[in-house]
């Protein structure tokens, strides 16, 4: 097996409060300094303590943005993960778990249940946490891995609480791996040396770095799974960066505040999900109308209402599409990974700046607390800025008319604070002077006059943003098609069905609004078969596309149990799809999570 | 950002913080009073129109900033003080006067008041309070009293109604009075210590409506105001504060009911707002900086 081709998957399992985190960073950081290329999904629950964590962590010689298909190393943490996942482990696997507490069961022929004496071998221990770092070391063991590797690791992950916390870790991982070392039959593949050592981040921190990059002063959120982790970054840079973060009442304030620092002339900036931006919809209206540039990202998860507060889904689309009353010009975009988020942002800012008008950003679950291996050179901190036409400089007053009717639509804007540009901003529809049309008199020339003055704004923006291309052979027999999370995923299934003859492509839609019509009918006319996948029920994504081209699909593959696809699962759809057994293929999600 | 450099002319007048517009008020509107006691106060601070931002929310009185010469925002229904805590927290040298009426405030923006009360942000509120719906010809609002007749509430209102002056002390505000339309120089003088005062301020102002509300109408206040300046009252007892809020009869109090005048506000106590205002920060990060984060991912 060559260096590029290793794939290894491995998953730990407990309640909450079992510490699962940890490991999980440090096996992270462990792979990444490697220069090995990791994904990891988490699915858990949202309780503090108890239930069931499940974390799984994909690591591999080549580029990875998805969690794999199967598992080769199970880490039971309690009872609960070894009678739930025993059955998922096959021929060549490794099954790791606390012999004092956890009884095995009948494992597959050839899994190798892997049992550690926690108890002798930390003396008797009572560190409830310290079973996790004896795994550690039979884990560093199981891979044929130096225990330098992870002493490093450790010592980075701990020196925050103090060299005796350093120390205690340490000794209990190599306590793990010396015994997993004389007791364990390791893999047969130690993970190869990548070319330099890789960064990790979540697409929630790519979101708030995104940001952080496009220069945004000020960040406001009321706390929503799964978009929190945008304003822990920011809250924790707020200071180093000079960001204005604030946590307030509710999600109608965070809108509204993001609008008046934006008003006020900062790139402002706020996230949630569903039910918050249910919350700011008006609002968001409201930047459109008074021409206020501002991004408003929703991290999507399942609903709807609460629905299921820790679970991914791309439900959210035509609430995206629907937000806010009235016709108004905004734009509305799925990135693909956290990568692309990060990448994203800066230039989102830039539209709305040069339109003036706000921005949506559709994440979701899988993207933004999903973790991500990413080549650090790949991270730009310095995007251009383009803030549009923004006055800055004060001047004698001369007839300033803050809604100018121009022949791009857009009117220079000026902040408050400026000599010389005085005027009012109105959620009412207003003349080109700011003046209220609404309540005085009726006008309709005046009414539609500024209509098509907003309008026009968004006349040539297809031009400013990339269009959709197929991504693999012109010719394909399937064409999947696909916005947002699943591109990894897709990407992934699409090397499978190679590997088994058949050949597939995939169209990737990443801008919403504006959308690329005619680019996108043109390449769908050409399709042989077209296979629309989407993490939601009612295939929001494929009638929005049918809405604005006219042409259906050929088949679906839906998932909606709020787990994350697998390449398998969009593979085996294909198969039934082509076999003509069903129209709408939608997998069960094996893991009993 | 440009910094402005203001050449001051000659002290500004009433005429010079007019709209341009004239206000499409009822005749005989309280509004056209407090609208009045703003602008003086604001020639009587020697504030020009561009260092001032006056932000509204919806409503008869909230058509404010179209009658007013300063940079104006005409907000949401309800969002007028979220919208001015944004502004504020970007720009603090901006002077922020939010306006607006008694159902923008105290009824669908209700939230927003109470915690932009507990966090001191530095926001002049005045609310035109005509303890009705007007603009929606005449519902019940919530500081209509208990038993008032309206469309919404044709048999009586059975709904007691909420005190603004206690709610704001209790709230954590550090300004709280109550002006009436009636006496203009009073509410001037009142708006005046209100900008002055750094921190959040609320004015609730007797505003009567003319054509919706004939409970509560000029002369039913003009019998019944007294300035708490009149009496020997201290703004720095809340206890008293409250009691005199709490009074409803032959004698309503308007004054300056209760006020803190060494509690930080917001954008004083946020170390991020402390060199200068955010708005003014270079946006992009620096090379150090960039370093540094990402130094964070190995």
């Amino acid at each position: 097996m060559s260096a590029a081709e290793f794939d290894f998957v491995l998953s730990i399992g407990g309640a909450a409060g079992q510490g699962i985190a940890t490991p999980g960073n440090v096996l992270a950081r462990m792979f990444v300094r490697r220069g090995l290329h990791f994904n990891a999904y988490n699915a858990y629950q949202s309780i503090i303590r108890g239930g069931h964590i499940f974390l799984t962590m994909r690591v591999a010689g080549h580029p990875i943005r998805n969690h794999g298909d199967a598992l080769d190393l199970l880490i039971c943490l309690n009872q609960d993960t070894m009678n739930r996942h025993l059955r998922l482990m096959g021929p060549n696997t490794r099954v790791l778990f606390n012999a004092d507490t956890i009884n095995p069961g009948p494992a597959a022929e050839g899994a190798q249940l892997c049992a550690l004496p926690v108890g002798q071998l930390t003396d008797g221990d009572r560190n409830k946490l310290i079973q996790n770092t004896i795994a550690l070391g039979a884990v560093a063991s199981l891979l044929r891995l130096e225990f330098d590797v992870l002493d490093e690791v450790l010592t980075l992950q701990f020196k925050r609480k103090g060299q005796d916390a350093v120390d205690q870790n340490v000794k209990f991982a190599r306590a793990g791996y010396e015994y997993a070392a004389e007791q364990f039959q390791p893999f047969d593949n130690p993970p190869p040396t990548g070319s330099k050592p890789l960064a990790v981040w979540s697409g929630n921190d790519a979101l708030a770095m995104g940001g952080a990059a496009a220069g945004v002063k000020f960040y406001c959120a009321y706390p929503m799974s799964p978009s929190t982790g945008v304003l822990h970054w920011m809250a924790q840079n707020a200071r180093e960066l000079g960001i204005m973060v604030r946590q307030v009442e509710d999600e109608i304030g965070v809108a509204n505040m993001v609008i008046g620092a934006a008003h006020a002339g900062c790139r402002a900036m706020c996230a949630t999900s569903g039910g918050g931006f249910a919350l700011m919809t008006e609002a968001i209206g409201s930047a459109a109308m008074m021409e206020i540039p501002a991004v408003f990202i929703n991290v999507q998860r399942a609903g709807p209402s609460t629905g299921v507060p820790t679970k991914t889904e791309q439900g959210d689309l035509w609430q995206a599409l629907g937000a806010s009353q009235g016709d108004f010009e905004r734009f509305i975009v799925a990135p693909i990974d956290a990568l692309d988020a990060f990448r994203t942002i800066p230039e989102l800012f830039n539209l709305c700046d040069k339109h003036q008008c706000p921005g949506i950003v559709l994440s979701d679950l899988l993207i933004s607390e999903g973790t991500f291996s990413v080549d650090a050179a790949d991270i730009d901190m310095f995007p251009t800025i383009d803030r549009g036409q923004l006055i800055t400089e004060p001047r004698a007053d001369d007839g300033y008319q803050r809604y100018v009717d121009t022949a791009s639509g857009v009117s220079p804007r000026a902040t408050p604070g400026l000599e010389g540009y005085v005027h009012v901003v109105a959620t009412d529809e207003h003349d080109e002077d700011g003046i209220l049309i609404s309540d005085e008199f009726t006008n309709p020339a005046k009414r539609r006059q500024m209509v098509e003055k907003r309008a026009r704004k968004m006349r040539d923006v297809l031009s400013e943003i990339a269009s959709p291309a197929l991504e693999g052979p012109e010719d394909a027999e399937v064409t999947f098609v696909a916005f947002g999370s699943t591109h990894g995923v897709i990407h992934e299934a699409c090397e499978q069905l190679r590997q088994q003859g058949i050949s597939a492509n995939h169209l990737h839609v990443k801008w919403i609004l504006p959308f690329h019509a005619e680019i996108v009918s043109e390449i769908l006319l050409s399709a042989k078969r077209t296979i629309f996948v989407e993490n939601n029920y009612s295939g929001q994504f494929y009638r929005y596309v049918r809405s604005e081209t006219g042409i259906s699909a050929d088949g679906h593959i839906r998932k909606y149990d709020g787990e994350p696809f697998m390449p398998h699962h969009i593979v085996d759809g294909v198969s039934k799809l082509i076999a003509g057994e069903v129209t709408r293929y939608v997998p069960a999600h094996e893991i009993t999570v | 950002m440009g910094v402005s450099t203001p050449v001051k002319p000659t002290k500004l007048s009433a005429k010079d913080f007019k709209g341009k517009v004239d206000p499409d008020w009822c005749v005989g509107c309280g509004d056209f009073g407090v609208l009045r006691s703003v602008q003086l106060a604001c020639v009587g601070l020697g504030l020009s129109p561009h260092e001032l931002l006056v932000v509204s929310g919806i409503g008869c009185s909230s058509n404010f900033p179209g009658y007013f010469n300063a940079y104006g925002m005409h907000t949401l229904h309800g969002r007028s003080l979220a919208v001015a805590t944004g502004a504020k927290m970007a720009n603090h040298e901006l002077t922020v006067i939010v306006t607006g009426g008694d159902g923008d405030g105290y009824g669908i923006g209700g939230n927003h008041l109470v915690h932009t009360s507990r966090r001191n942000v530095d926001l002049t509120y005045v609310v035109m309070n005509n303890q009705i719906y007007g603009l929606t010809t005449g519902q019940v609002s919530p500081t209509s009293r208990e038993g008032m007749t309206t469309k919404s509430t044709p048999f009586g209102s059975v709904e007691p109604p909420i005190n603004p002056i206690t709610s704001a002390i209790m709230n954590g505000a550090t300004f709280v009075a109550r002006g009436f339309s009636g006496d203009q120089k009073h509410l001037t003088m009142l708006i005046t210590k209100a900008i002055e005062h750094t921190g959040f301020s609320l004015i609730d102002v007797f505003s009567p409506c003319v054509t919706f509300n004939h409970d509560n109408d000029f002369p039913f206040f003009k019998e019944r105001v007294k300035r708490l300046e009149d009496e020997d009252h201290d703004p720095g007892d809340w206890k008293s504060a409250c009691e005199k809020a709490m009074l409803w009869g032959d004698t309503i109090y308007t004054g300056l009911f209760f006020q803190v005048k060494d509690s930080a506000a917001l954008h004083e106590r946020e170390p991020v707002a402390k060199e200068e205002p955010v708005v003014r920060r270079p946006l992009a990060v620096t090379e150090e900086q960039a370093t540094r984060i990402i130094g964070r991912m190995m």
